[in-house]
Formats: structure tokens, C-alpha cells, sequence
């Protein structure tokens, strides 16, 4: 058993800025138009109607009281600071080399309209990873507009519609397939995209039946999406026929590659026989996460795709990287421009730094650290692994429950996760809708972390249990040591009561 | 026999031995044992093709830094660019805090443990709020267009219409995003994308034909204020007040850097507002500081058609004090996968907090000022520009930082000035002449509070120049 720190966050009260200040104070002060400005164009540049009168209700500080506000509550967020084994997020260390170099003006004072000749050196890293990612997958072109795994999922959905329009048969092919243990954003963005979703319920071995699939696939498939591993550490060893049966039906096969960790260089998603596939710079490729994005969904696909893809996409005309727009098969933008650029130039220096053996021991160092958990979290009494009758050994991650230690003591997984901050150690990830196992929890260990933190982050799940047993109203009542004790989740549903701005706290609660 | 390892600056675990006491506790001999759930006709058969490893920090800093290098940037050049990414000034206070690693690399843990980030975002839609004069701002979606589409989907969603009403002088990269959230009619709840006429002499929303399309199939209106072109609709008030009487929903798109000067959306009758965040101290990142706020009133009708994150502050179990958490979480796809509004995930919330540091560094003096010094710099630039010899500005008054500058008349299309340009270290305006808006060949000139009197002289006299 590790020595269990005697944490407490940083409590700072620091008051909601527009709080701050005092009128008359400035952060930032802008000089006045100059001399032959004010001569040549005179005053009042803004119509009449549309010249603001009021004077914005906005914080009046200096700039260190700013600095030192924001300061406060960058203290005030765990932010990994402590370990965070966050399941299906695969945390990792994000180089801050690669963040010093996309600060640099050569790559934060660009803009994606300058002409191509004066933006070689970033077209250059990402034709370059664009081919590090098709080594790895298989697929034939790589492009990074999406931001975010779901946006990734959403390009792949609107790809799928150019793809079936240009045959003529968007009208039939009108339906995706999935698991219901997929990541949520595969069925929403097929939905919003205007394709109706079947979802696959799971069998006793873990995923949905090939009896299911066979069922479910017919003339009016569009696509099948689709994780694999999962969320549980399951493996389907079934996918290549699941890919032969779609296909053999004539749908496109989508590969969401946000489980990678584990089969890094052991899988080429096109070996397989996906036609697409998508990976998280954000998260596999070691881009950071900052608290929801700017996040990149790097998409693939096959040359059969490929004039299908939202423009630009870079390639290579001898020595010069091109921007290449002329794409009439299109699909259109999934969002304006070429994507998030420094997070792929983070994730071009994430696959530089690890090379493809470093790849490959990551992969392997994910599993074994998994399995090294689930060893350890089964000898925790009140703890139950999902699908128990599974007896192989887990992937990179795997869906645990607390529904026996909730049953005796009453704490679920929402109470250990607010305890467990006590400790300074990251809150896990509960699970995805809908949940499959009751009270769960999905943890996940990555390359990054050493024994010693895997081992204390167990230690505080088994003092959790334990407290859960003597002293559950203290565990109830947790967390004790954050910067704020229990927020109330019955305002977030109250239209009298939420406040998505100080204005409306102010009007409902009062000043 | 010991798994042998490379000890990798990145990976605890590569150091000698970890692995083998793992696998001890685990109960297997070698790593290979905990695959066993993978077929073996599942591995693939071609080897990784990687360049060679830079493990080293030193040498991995050198290739990054001198692939870089090989950009030319907008401080070592004089850029006029804009257009959905526009160059403004980043106080420093604003890096150090986006790049605090507790901020850079959080992911997400409870309302308390992630307090201070909630909170700081809670303060981005907040002092945005009080910039737009509206109670509820969203945290940001992918981009300004996204913003853009997932709005017009909420249109249609509360008033059960199809079309949406855009103006025909728009921005091809926010409409061709536009029409991807719109889709093919042939798809299930599509939305058509109907096109207004502009009156040639201002640029501005023709309402003649505004009100001839306004039937009772129409869910919504968009239009910005300033527009894609930077002219200024100063009838923004009867537009909202028309779009409200046939049924629709009114949604605008306002540059956040205008608001110290210009009327917030909130007072013209503005129902639904976007815009983007990149403004509000993110760096243009080659496009890759885009991200798209939407907001609206505080009704429930609104409320609950949003899709993505909306911050509340609440109440704690300790008397007095205050938390923060995320209103209505069920209605997204998180909470409902495919039965969510549309759909949400990673974003660009980062940028939330950029925003918060930044409107508070500005304060309302600051907003008004920078307000006055982009319209007063953008206004002497097109005043300039007019005057020069076949130049001439489509809409020379009512614009804010951008306006178009005609270069029909020298006999020179623009992707030939442009170049010209280049040679002397500027980098002209957007080249509009294939945007099938017939404004012959003319480019969009964006000028900011970056740009001084010297160095649109500057732009000027090259100019001059170039085209003599």
C-alpha cells in the first residue's frame, strides 16, 4: 500500500471577475488613431444606428490583476497534476518542446490564406504526417479539418453522402450501423448528417453478434462505424468478417480508431478492409487535450474516398507542397480552413519523438499496464470487472463496476469519483451513454505513468471502498479538500435557477 | 527472459525491468500472452514506415524549428488578410494562462476538482454576454461556421421550417460549411439554403427581396454585422423586426471586436448570435485559432435546443459559496447519443479561456478603443487605397476593418498584384475575384489596430509601385 498524500487543493475564494476591480481600471490600453489618421477621416466612422450606447458591463482590472486571477484558477483545476488515469481519453504527456514551437510567429502569426510558397514549412510537416498516419492505418490520404473525434465521425458521415449521391443512390442507401457501445458521436453525427441509425445490442461475449450484423446490412446500408476494441478492453475478433459481410452488402466500413493505444503497429486498419478510418491527435498522438479542444480528428480514407474529402487537402507537385482545393467531388467543409495546424504539428512531433519503435513499446506498455490494474483492482473487494466471464486478457482499458460495493455501502461511482480529488488524484471516467454496467468506471493507464503512480491510484480506489465501509456519509458528503465543496446539480435543470452568464445570476439570484 | 526496452523520456514504464514486475503480478511470461483476444490474421503484414526517431529533445526542437522556418509570417510581413482569421493583438497575459499545463492538458474531472476551469469558462460567456447583451452564451463550437449551422438547425428544429435566408454576398468558407450542416434535400431534415439580394450601391441586405422570401416555410434569417464584406447593416433592427413577423428565427453573425463600437445584437432584436472566438486573443495559428460562439436569451425554448456545453453557476453545499456545472447535460449527444441536438464532443474550449483573459484585460474602455482604432485605421487605409490611380474602394463608407478594393481599372488581376506584393514583404488582401460575387477582380483588405498609419503608407506607396 502506497503512503497516500495528505493533499489539499488550492482554495483561493476568488470571486467571478466581473466582481473584480474598481472603474477607471485597465489591462490593456489602445493607442489613439495617429495625427494624419484623425485629419484625413474624421470622427463618427460608425452609422448612427449602429453606434453603441451603452457601455458594456465588463470587469474594469489592471493586467497583474488579471494575471493573477486566472492564475488562481488555473491553481483551482486538478489538470492532471495528480494522476489522472481517464479512460478512453488515453492522457499522455504533452512535449512542451512542441508547444514552445507552435507559439513560435512562423506558425501562430500565419494565416491559412497567405500563398502557398510562403507556408511550405507547415504544409511540409503535415504532408509528412499525413504519411506517418497512412503507415500506420493503411489508407491512402490523411486530412486534419476536423476538430474532434465526433467531428472526424461527422466527416466521415458527409463523406459517405458525397460518396452515395455521386452513384445516385443517396435516396436508398440511407442507413448507418453501429454498436451501442460505440463513442455516442458515431450515431449523432450519421444522424444529423440524415442518416438513420441502427444500433446492435451486445451478446454475453462482450460485442454485438455477426448473426445481428448479417441482419441489419442490406441495399439500403449507406456505412457501418465502428470501434475496436471497445470501452470494456474487448476485442471483437470477428471485425474482419463484420467487414466482409458490410461490404459484401455494398456499405462503406468506418474504422473509429479512438481506442488505438493498444494496437499501435500491431493493426493497419486497411488490412482489416476499412475503407476509412480516423485517429485523435488529441489523445493517441500526444496533442493536448485542454479541457475539450482545440482537438484534431485526423481522417482517412481509401483512393476510392479520397474525391470525396473536404477540401484543402495538401500533396506534393515535385519539391513544392500544394494546397490542392480543385476537388469538384467534394463533399464540402466540415469547418472552415485546414484544422487545428499546431495540434498536428504536436502530433508530428509526438510520432518523431516516439519513432515506430517507441510506438510499438507504447502499445505493448498500454496492455501490460491495463492488465497490471485489472490485477490488482480485482483483489479490491466491492469491485466487479465487466463481462466477468470473460477471462482474457484486456486491451488498453477496461470497464470496471462498483455495483457490489454499492450495494452494501450505498456509494456509487459519482461519490468515489468526487473523493478521490481528496487524494489529488483526477476524477475517472465514469462511461458513455447508455450505461451498460451499472455504476462504472473506466480507467486506463496509457504509456505515460510509472508503477508507483499506477499503485497509488489503486491504493485510493481500495482506501475509497474501505471508507465507503466505515464512514460512508463522509464519502457521501466528499469531496473536503477542493477549492469548492459539492455543487448542487438541481440548478441545471431549473430555468428559474440556471445562469449561463453573471447578467442572468444577477436578474434571477440577485446581486 | 527480460523484455528488453529503450528508456524513452515519454514512457515511465520503458525503463529496465518495469515491464517483466508487471507482467510478474499479471501472471504471464511475456507481453505478447496479453494479446491473445487478437486473432493472429489480424496483424498486419507490412512493417511501420516511419523517418527515423528523434527521441532526443534537442534534435526533434531543431527539425521542428527549422521546418518552421521555411514559413514566411505576418510579423515579418505586412499582411492585409482576413476573412474568417484576422491578426490581432495577443496580450501576453493571454498566452501565459492558455498555456498553463493545468488548463493545456486537462481533460475533465468533477465540478470541483476542475473548478477554477469551469469557472474561467463560466467568465468567457459571461463577459461575452455582457459585450453581445444577451443571457446565455454557449462554450465554443468548432468554428464560426459550425456556430453558423448549428444555430440555423436550432431555427428549424423550434419552428418546424426548412429554409434558411443568407445573403448572396457570403463567405464561400463559412457557406460551404453552412451547406454541409444544411445537407442534401435528399436527406432527412434538410434545410434549403436560399440566397438575398444586396443593393450593388451598399453591399447591404436588398429588403425588398428579404421580404418577397420571408414566407411561412422560412425558420430562420442570417446575416452579420459587420458582413463578410465589412459593410455595416445599419437596418439590422427592421431586418429582425420582419424576420420576427413571418415566424422566423433572426441570427447574427458579429465580430466580437466591433462590440466597444458597435451596437450589441442583443438591442437590434436579434434572436440567436454568432461569431467567432479567434479574435478575442487567440493567434490566427494558420487558421487554426478558429472556434464559434453561439449565444441567445434565457428562454427555455433556447435553451434547450443548444448542443453543446452550457455553463452554469449553482449554488454548494456549504452556505455562500459558489460552484459552476453544465445545464441541461442530457440534451446533447453525450447524454442522448443520436436523439441529442445534433451532436458535440472535443471543441475549442481552450479558447474559451483565452477569451475570458482577454475581454478582462479589455474592459469596456479597452473594447471601446479598440473599437475606434480599427475602424479610424481601416477607414484611412480605403481612403488611401481610393486614391490611388485605378484603385478604387466597391463601398469606401460603413465598413468596419475590411473592405474590397477594385482593381478592374489597372487591367491587373489581383493573384498578379498579390504577387507583386509578396516581393516587397506584403501580403495583400483576399483575392475575391473567383468567388462568383461579380465584383470583377477585387480583393478583401483586412486592417486592424496592428496595422499603424506608417505601415499603410507603406501598403500605399508599394502600391503605387507596383502598379506604375
Amino acid at each position: 500500500m502506497s503512503r497516500l498524500p495528505e493533499f489539499h487543493a488550492a482554495k483561493w475564494d476568488e470571486p467571478v471577475v466581473m466582481e473584480l476591480g474598481r472603474p477607471g481600471g485597465r489591462g490593456q490600453i489602445f493607442p489613439a488613431p495617429e495625427l494624419e489618421i484623425k485629419e484625413t477621416i474624421g470622427a463618427d466612422l460608425i452609422p448612427a444606428s449602429m453606434a453603441r450606447k451603452d457601455r458594456p458591463v465588463l470587469p474594469e482590472i489592471t493586467e497583474f490583476e488579471a494575471q493573477r486571477h486566472y492564475l488562481h484558477l488555473s491553481q483551482m483545476t486538478l489538470g492532471m497534476m495528480g494522476v489522472s488515469l481517464f479512460g478512453t481519453c488515453t492522457m499522455k504527456y504533452n512535449s512542451k518542446t512542441s508547444e514552445y514551437a507552435t507559439l513560435r510567429p512562423e506558425l501562430a502569426e500565419v494565416h491559412p490564406y497567405q500563398h502557398p510558397d510562403t507556408l511550405q514549412g507547415v504544409m511540409g510537416i503535415m504532408h509528412d504526417f499525413d504519411h506517418i498516419l497512412r503507415s500506420l492505418s493503411g489508407m491512402d490520404q490523411f486530412i486534419f479539418q476536423a476538430g474532434g473525434g465526433a467531428d472526424a465521425a461527422y466527416t466521415m458521415a458527409i463523406v459517405a453522402r458525397a460518396f452515395w449521391a455521386d452513384r445516385g443512390m443517396l435516396d436508398q442507401r440511407t442507413e448507418m450501423i453501429t454498436s451501442i457501445q460505440a463513442h455516442p458521436c458515431n450515431p449523432a453525427t450519421a444522424a444529423a448528417a440524415g442518416f438513420k441509425v441502427v444500433n446492435l445490442p451486445l451478446e454475453d461475449n462482450g460485442y454485438p453478434s455477426l448473426d445481428a450484423l448479417k441482419a441489419a446490412v442490406s441495399d439500403k446500408t449507406a456505412l457501418i462505424m465502428i470501434n475496436n476494441p471497445d470501452d470494456m478492453g474487448i476485442y471483437n475478433p470477428e471485425i474482419k468478417e463484420w467487414v466482409r459481410v458490410a461490404k459484401e452488402a455494398g456499405a462503406l466500413c468506418f474504422y473509429d480508431h479512438a481506442n488505438f493505444n493498444g494496437v499501435m503497429g500491431k493493426l493497419s486498419a486497411r488490412e482489416l478492409g476499412f475503407d476509412a478510418c480516423m485517429f485523435m491527435l488529441h489523445k493517441t498522438f500526444g496533442a493536448p487535450k485542454a479541457g475539450g479542444g482545440p482537438a484534431v480528428g485526423a481522417f482517412g480514407c481509401s483512393d476510392d474516398l479520397a474525391p470525396y474529402l473536404p477540401c484543402p487537402v495538401i500533396t506534393k507537385s515535385g519539391d513544392k507542397y500544394v494546397l490542392d482545393d480543385d476537388r469538384p467531388k467534394s463533399a464540402g467543409k466540415v469547418r472552415e480552413f485546414w484544422g487545428n495546424v499546431p495540434q498536428v504539428v504536436k502530433a508530428y512531433a509526438w510520432a518523431r519523438g516516439m519513432g515506430a519503435e517507441g510506438i510499438e513499446l507504447a502499445s505493448d506498455i498500454s496492455v501490460v499496464a491495463n492488465n497490471y490494474m485489472d490485477k490488482r483492482l480485482s483483489e479490491i473487494p466491492g469491485l466487479e470487472i465487466s463481462n466477468p466471464d470473460i477471462t482474457m486478457n484486456r486491451m488498453e482499458m477496461t470497464r470496471w463496476s462498483f455495483a457490489p460495493l454499492c450495494e452494501e455501502t450505498g456509494i456509487g461511482t459519482a461519490d468515489v469519483a468526487n473523493r478521490m480529488a481528496d487524494y489529488g488524484i483526477d476524477p475517472f471516467w465514469m462511461s458513455h451513454e447508455p450505461w451498460i454496467v451499472a455504476e462504472p468506471f473506466t480507467p486506463e493507464a496509457g504509456e505515460l505513468w510509472s508503477k508507483e503512480d499506477i499503485d497509488l491510484w489503486i491504493d485510493v480506489i481500495a482506501k475509497i471502498a474501505d471508507e465507503a465501509r466505515n464512514d460512508p456519509e463522509m464519502v457521501k458528503a466528499a469531496p473536503h479538500n477542493q477549492p469548492v465543496a459539492q455543487v448542487n446539480g438541481d440548478v441545471f435543470e431549473d430555468p428559474e435557477k440556471w445562469a449561463m452568464t453573471w447578467r442572468a445570476y444577477q436578474r434571477k439570484i440577485g446581486a | 527472459m527480460p523484455t528488453e526496452t529503450k528508456s524513452h523520456p515519454w514512457m515511465a514504464l520503458s525503463a529496465p525491468g518495469a515491464i517483466d514486475e508487471m507482467l510478474a503480478k499479471i501472471g504471464v511470461s511475456k507481453v505478447a500472452d496479453l494479446f491473445e483476444q487478437i486473432p493472429q490474421d489480424h496483424y498486419r503484414k507490412t512493417p511501420l514506415d516511419m523517418p527515423p526517431t528523434l527521441s532526443s529533445e534537442m534534435e526533434l526542437r531543431r527539425d521542428l524549428v527549422t521546418r518552421l522556418k521555411r514559413n514566411e509570417d505576418c510579423e515579418a510581413n505586412l499582411s492585409f488578410l482576413g476573412a474568417g482569421v484576422w491578426q490581432h493583438h495577443v496580450p501576453a497575459i493571454v498566452d501565459e494562462i492558455v498555456g498553463r499545463t493545468e488548463f493545456a492538458t486537462n481533460v475533465w474531472g468533477s465540478y470541483q476538482s476542475d473548478h477554477g476551469r469551469n469557472q474561467a469558462w463560466f467568465e468567457f460567456s459571461s463577459q461575452l454576454g455582457a459585450l453581445l447583451n444577451l443571457d446565455v452564451v454557449q462554450l465554443p463550437v468548432y468554428s464560426w461556421g459550425c456556430a453558423i449551422g448549428h444555430a440555423m438547425r436550432m431555427a428549424a428544429r423550434m419552428t418546424g421550417r426548412n429554409k434558411v435566408l443568407v445573403s448572396q454576398l457570403s463567405d464561400p468558407e463559412r457557406l460551404s460549411v453552412i451547406h454541409t450542416y444544411c445537407q442534401p434535400t435528399q436527406m432527412a431534415g434538410s434545410i434549403d439554403v436560399i440566397t438575398i439580394a444586396t443593393d450593388p450601391t451598399t453591399g447591404r441586405l436588398d429588403l425588398g427581396d428579404l421580404k418577397s422570401k420571408l414566407g411561412d416555410d422560412v425558420a430562420a434569417v442570417y446575416f452579420e454585422n459587420p458582413a463578410y464584406l465589412g459593410t455595416i447593416e445599419t437596418e439590422a433592427a427592421e431586418i429582425a423586426r420582419m424576420t420576427r413577423a413571418a415566424g422566423a428565427e433572426t441570427i447574427v453573425g458579429v465580430d466580437p471586436a466591433s462590440l466597444g463600437v458597435m451596437t450589441a445584437p442583443g438591442d437590434y432584436g436579434a434572436d440567436i448570435v454568432t461569431g467567432p472566438v479567434q479574435p478575442l486573443g487567440v493567434h490566427m495559428q494558420c487558421g487554426g485559432g478558429a472556434g464559434g460562439f453561439i449565444a441567445s436569451r434565457d428562454e427555455e425554448r433556447y435553451v434547450r435546443t443548444y448542443n453543446g456545453f452550457l455553463v452554469s453557476i449553482a449554488d454548494t453545499a456549504k452556505d455562500g459559496e459558489f460552484g459552476f456545472g453544465l445545464a441541461c447535460p442530457h440534451q446533447n449527444s453525450y447524454g442522448m447519443r443520436e436523439d441529442g441536438n445534433d451532436w458535440t464532443g472535443n471543441s475549442t474550449y481552450l479558447w474559451a479561456i483565452a477569451g475570458a483573459v482577454y475581454m478582462s484585460l479589455l474592459g469596456p474602455e479597452g473594447f471601446a478603443e479598440l473599437g475606434r482604432l480599427i475602424v479610424s485605421r481601416a477607414r484611412y487605409a480605403a481612403r488611401l487605397l481610393n486614391d490611388i490611380p485605378n484603385v478604387s474602394v466597391t463601398w469606401p463608407d460603413g465598413h468596419f476593418k475590411e473592405f474590397v478594393v477594385n482593381f478592374d481599372a489597372t487591367g491587373r488581376t489581383v493573384a498578379d498584384i498579390n504577387d507583386a506584393l509578396r516581393a516587397h514583404g506584403i501580403f495583400g488582401g483576399k483575392d475575391i475575384s473567383g468567388e462568383g460575387l461579380k465584383l470583377g477582380q477585387s480583393a478583401l483588405y483586412c486592417v486592424t489596430e496592428v496595422h499603424t498609419a506608417a505601415d499603410i503608407r507603406r501598403l500605399t506607396d508599394t502600391l503605387k509601385e507596383v502598379l506604375a
